[in-house]
């Protein structure tokens, strides 16, 4: 059986364990759970389902750019239950584009990390019971499943005609694309899923900001907090003042196609550029609320196998706040070739350059923490690494981009593909299978395979880089995006590009391999598997922990530091 | 003086204090712009006046470019591997401008930074690896290496920063009063091309199917049945609205890219340095068939273009402002299309 936190546990009484650890029916349980762990555990299997899905969505775009000419897009309309012609054929292509970009958006990244990782490990490192909205965490759950049916549920509805199913709008739904452009249902749908899935990011953020502001063990102060939560705090808080504006914008959206309001008609005094200044308000935002909880899970593991504490610590976290705060106000760096004024132009431009500094100062100091550290390479740490490496990598065309003048040639192209992939596909995923293999035994109880795990590092590694590297070059030399066919002269790097999506499916199924391996033969994992770097206080805790945790709450006392958390003269379970 | 300013700003941008200024100034730069000053008067011949069918056989038929490999298009990997890793040629002041920037200081940086990173990481694996340093150090905080990886990135920002606005300014320089004006249209799934002082002239410019394209010996997907024909050498008013949906007027070896937004006109100065053909391609997504509404400039000497006016039924503006002035009306306006 579970126990509760070995050092802080004063309450001996065999009844209490009994107490936290009893678990309700199975169908209690999984589809009204109140337990944090429980919604995470959902979370988690639901994003990946939906990379799954996403992923295999890109699947079929890397097999039709692989050569010239369309292929493939018949056969993606007949499996929708829809008639093959060239309308719906090429209409189907931006209904990929779509998906796979809301989806992988709304669907994985955001509920892997916030509602995955965020909601399992803030109340365990913060020492808290649970989450301070237990039933409205249920809630944000589910929104989030009903938003993603109705997401798939638009791909078998009318998008742009009775022929052409799915909204073909981009994950931007610009109008009016989205209005007057693809008039049939799909769109709705769409909207409806955002909506849904937005309602429930807001009400997960406000549990965030509720439980980390409230709910933090007697004597951690924010400045003591581990940065993973420091990470979810600031996501929270953007998530809280970036989605009500997504919410704004697609509603007029709703009504413009619906009740003849013209807010992004020109024929009716509306304008388009309104909803893209909208639109980005929310976007901007939302590209650092996919990765800022990424961060915080690199800062937790790369101080953990170095064994050494996170260097700057206060510099960390207060760079994050920067990077949201400055997140808010450089939106129109996505519509420079919109037609904005040379003054806005500039400004965005020097605005958006100053978010290279906070970024900076995160790389560098997990390279100091590294630095005269000892560092062990456990698959949370390769991954670790990986992420900081691509993520500078993107973050350097980032500044290329941030150029509103050089962005005059490589707007809309492939650069811009590889850039945003870069920091998202292998920024963002990255620290997810991090974070994964970094606490995946502490879920589950049990070890997964390093050998695998490392093999899935390099494929994926390989893979990716295969992929969207070329993209640069595409890009470069003046290939649009999202087109399904293209010139003769762009057919060599998309073919390369497209050999690389096979490289990363292979590592990915070796994932899948390393979870079954763990569910079946893996090793029973310890409470603390990775020795005395790891210092929060869920490797206090089982592995698994207690259905219930921290029912007497530990106390961090004045000797404690932001990067000791463990009870004095009591070292991890199994240092 | 705009003439010339890119080139001398090549060198004298690191001279980081008076390139500051400018930056804080940067209208300064367009307001006293002149290009206009030296465009070549319209050599049309004297003797065309209103009667177009007879011009066009003064001045021989126009004949489309052949395109030329490797410019104003897209490059193969099998042709030129490092050609078609790269941006196209540029055949605008400001896109080769840009280019430089692109290629003297943007590139490298981002490749030291990038190296450096790498090179980082690579040291404290090989350096602080469990069988190295088997005791980590406790060290947590170092003030003044703070300092100096926040200062440092910040002034390899300023040092970006000030080209970049130069390059922004010198992008936006109001087009000349006599510039020839284009307005590009676009539509699901073509551009039209309106010539406002050539007589209202209107062109609708289709994608040509593969087969077509290839026996015209120009680029598949790219080749479009009637080209936008503008004047080399000469200030454009490009012009651009919509339609239907967003559109938006790309063409990389010019470097120019500008939304083509319904309700909307965007405008933008363009000078093409060489008669040539530009291909281009639409770079806002737009339905259905949005790979499929390709782009083609084709730049001619003044007089050609003229010819290629007449031919199409266009007029010049020295007639047509004749006609204007005995009629007594106002000067012709670009009215939308449709």
């Amino acid at each position: 059986m579970a126990t509760t936190a070995e050092g802080f546990d004063t309450n001996h009484e065999e009844h209490a364990h009994d107490h936290a650890d009893h678990k309700p029916g199975f169908f209690k349980r999984w589809f009204m759970s109140t337990n944090h762990k429980d919604i995470g555990t959902l979370y988690l299997i639901f994003a990946i389902i939906a990379g799954i899905v996403g992923g295999a969505m890109s699947g079929v775009m890397r097999l039709e750019l692989a050569e010239p000419g369309i292929q493939y897009l018949a056969g993606a309309v007949e499996f929708f239950g829809g008639n093959p012609s060239e309308n719906a054929n090429l209409h189907m292509w931006n209904v990929f584009i779509t998906a796979h970009g809301l989806i992988m958006v709304f669907f994985m990244v955001m509920p892997a990390m916030i509602g995955g990782f965020g909601n399992w490990f803030v109340p365990l490192m913060i020492g808290a019971p649970d989450m301070a909205f237990p039933r409205m965490n249920n809630v944000s759950f589910w929104l989030t499943v009903a938003g993603f049916i109705s997401l798939c549920f638009s791909l078998f509805v009318p998008g742009t005609g009775p022929d052409a199913l799915g909204a073909g709008v981009g994950w931007t739904v610009y109008a009016p694309l989205s209005t007057t452009g693809n008039p049939g249902p799909a769109v709705d749908f769409a909207i409806f899923s955002l909506h849904l899935a937005g309602a429930g990011s807001i009400l997960g953020a406000t549990n965030f900001i509720t439980t980390i502001f409230n709910m933090r063990a007697p004597g951690m102060t924010l400045h003591k907090m581990p940065l993973f939560v420091w990470s979810v705090l600031v996501t929270a808080f953007l998530l809280l003042l970036a989605l009500p504006v997504l919410a704004a914008a697609i509603t007029m959206l709703l009504t413009d196609r619906n009740f003849q309001t013209t807010f992004f008609d020109p024929s009716g005094g509306g304008d388009p550029v309104l909803y893209q200044h909208l639109f980005w308000f929310f976007g901007h935002p939302e590209v650092y609320i996919m990765i800022l909880p990424g961060f915080g899970m690199i800062s937790q593991i790369v101080a953990t196998f170095s064994r050494k504490p996170v260097f700057g610590y206060l510099g960390m976290a207060y760079a994050m706040v920067a990077i949201g705060v400055v997140g808010f106000i450089v939106w129109a760096h996505h519509m420079y070739t919109v037609g904005l004024d040379v003054n806005t132009k500039m400004y965005f431009t020097a605005a958006t350059m100053v978010i290279a500094v906070p970024t900076g100062v995160k790389i560098f100091s997990w390279i100091a923490t590294m630095w005269g550290g000892s560092m062990e390479f456990k698959s949370p740490m390769v991954w670790a690494m990986g992420f900081i490496f691509l993520f500078t990598v993107g973050g350097v065309t980032g500044v290329v981009l941030a150029n509103g003048g050089i962005d005059d040639n490589l707007h809309d192209t492939y650069y811009v593909v590889a850039h945003f992939h870069y920091v998202l596909s292998m920024g963002a995923v990255f620290s997810l299978f991090a974070g994964f293999y970094y606490w995946f035994p502490k879920m589950s109880g049990r070890m997964h395979s390093e050998l695998l795990s490392h093999l899935h590092f390099w494929g994926f590694f390989i893979g990716v880089n295969v992929i969207f590297f070329p993209q640069h070059f595409l890009g470069m030399n003046g290939m649009p995006r999202r087109i399904p066919d293209y010139p003769e002269a762009f057919a060599y790097w998309n073919e390369i590009s497209s050999y690389g999506y096979a490289i990363m499916a292979a590592s990915m199924l070796i994932f899948f391999v390393n979870l079954v391996y763990a569910f079946t033969i893996g090793k029973k994992a310890a409470a603390n598997p990775w020795g005395a770097g790891a210092t929060t206080l869920e490797w206090t805790l089982s592995s698994p922990p207690p259905f219930h945790q921290f029912e007497t709450l530990p106390v961090i006392e004045d000797h404690h530091d932001y990067h000791d958390h463990m009870p004095r003269g009591e070292k991890p379970a199994s240092a | 003086m705009m003439g010339h300013l890119h080139t001398r700003l090549k060198f004298g941008f690191l001279a980081a204090f008076a390139a500051l200024l400018a930056v804080a100034t940067p209208q300064a730069a367009f307001a006293q712009e002149t290009v206009g000053a030296d465009v070549p008067a319209t050599a049309g011949p004297d003797e065309v006046t209103a009667g177009e069918t007879e011009a066009v056989e003064a001045s021989g038929a126009y004949t489309p470019l052949e395109p030329v490999e490797g410019v104003g298009m897209p490059t193969a990997a099998t042709d030129d591997i490092w050609k078609s890793m790269t941006f196209q040629d540029q055949y605008t002041e400001n896109g080769q401008y840009a280019l430089w920037m692109h290629d003297v200081l943007l590139m490298p940086v981002i490749t030291a930074i990038s190296i450096f990173v790498l090179g980082l990481l690579l040291w404290v694996v090989v350096r602080y690896n469990r069988r190295s340093n088997p005791e980590p150090s406790k060290t947590t905080h170092n003030t003044l290496i703070e300092v100096v990886w926040t200062i440092v990135p910040a002034l390899i920002l300023v040092v970006i920063a000030v080209p970049s606005m130069f390059l922004l300014a010198a992008q936006y320089e109001t087009p000349p009063e006599d510039a020839v004006t284009i307005k590009a249209t676009g539509y699901q799934w073509y551009w039209g091309y309106t010539y406002p002082d050539h007589g209202e002239l209107e062109i609708i410019s289709n994608m040509l199917s593969d087969a077509d394209a290839v026996a015209n010996g120009e680029p598949a997907k790219l080749a479009v049945d009637n080209r936008m024909v503008v004047p080399a050498g000469v200030p454009l008013r490009i012009q651009t609205t919509a339609a239907d949906v967003i559109h938006a007027f790309a063409v990389p070896s010019l470097w120019f890219k500008m939304d083509a937004v319904p309700g909307r006109l965007n405008e933008k100065l363009l000078t093409i340095k060489e008669p040539g053909l530009y291909y281009g391609q639409c770079s806002e997504l737009c339905g259905a068939r949005h790979g499929y509404m390709p782009i083609a400039v084709e730049a001619l000497p003044m007089e050609e273009f003229e010819t290629w006016v007449l031919e199409q039924g266009g007029s010049l503006p020295d007639a047509e402002e004749a006609a204007a002035e005995e009629e007594t009306t106002d000067e012709a306006e670009a009215a939308p299309a449709e």
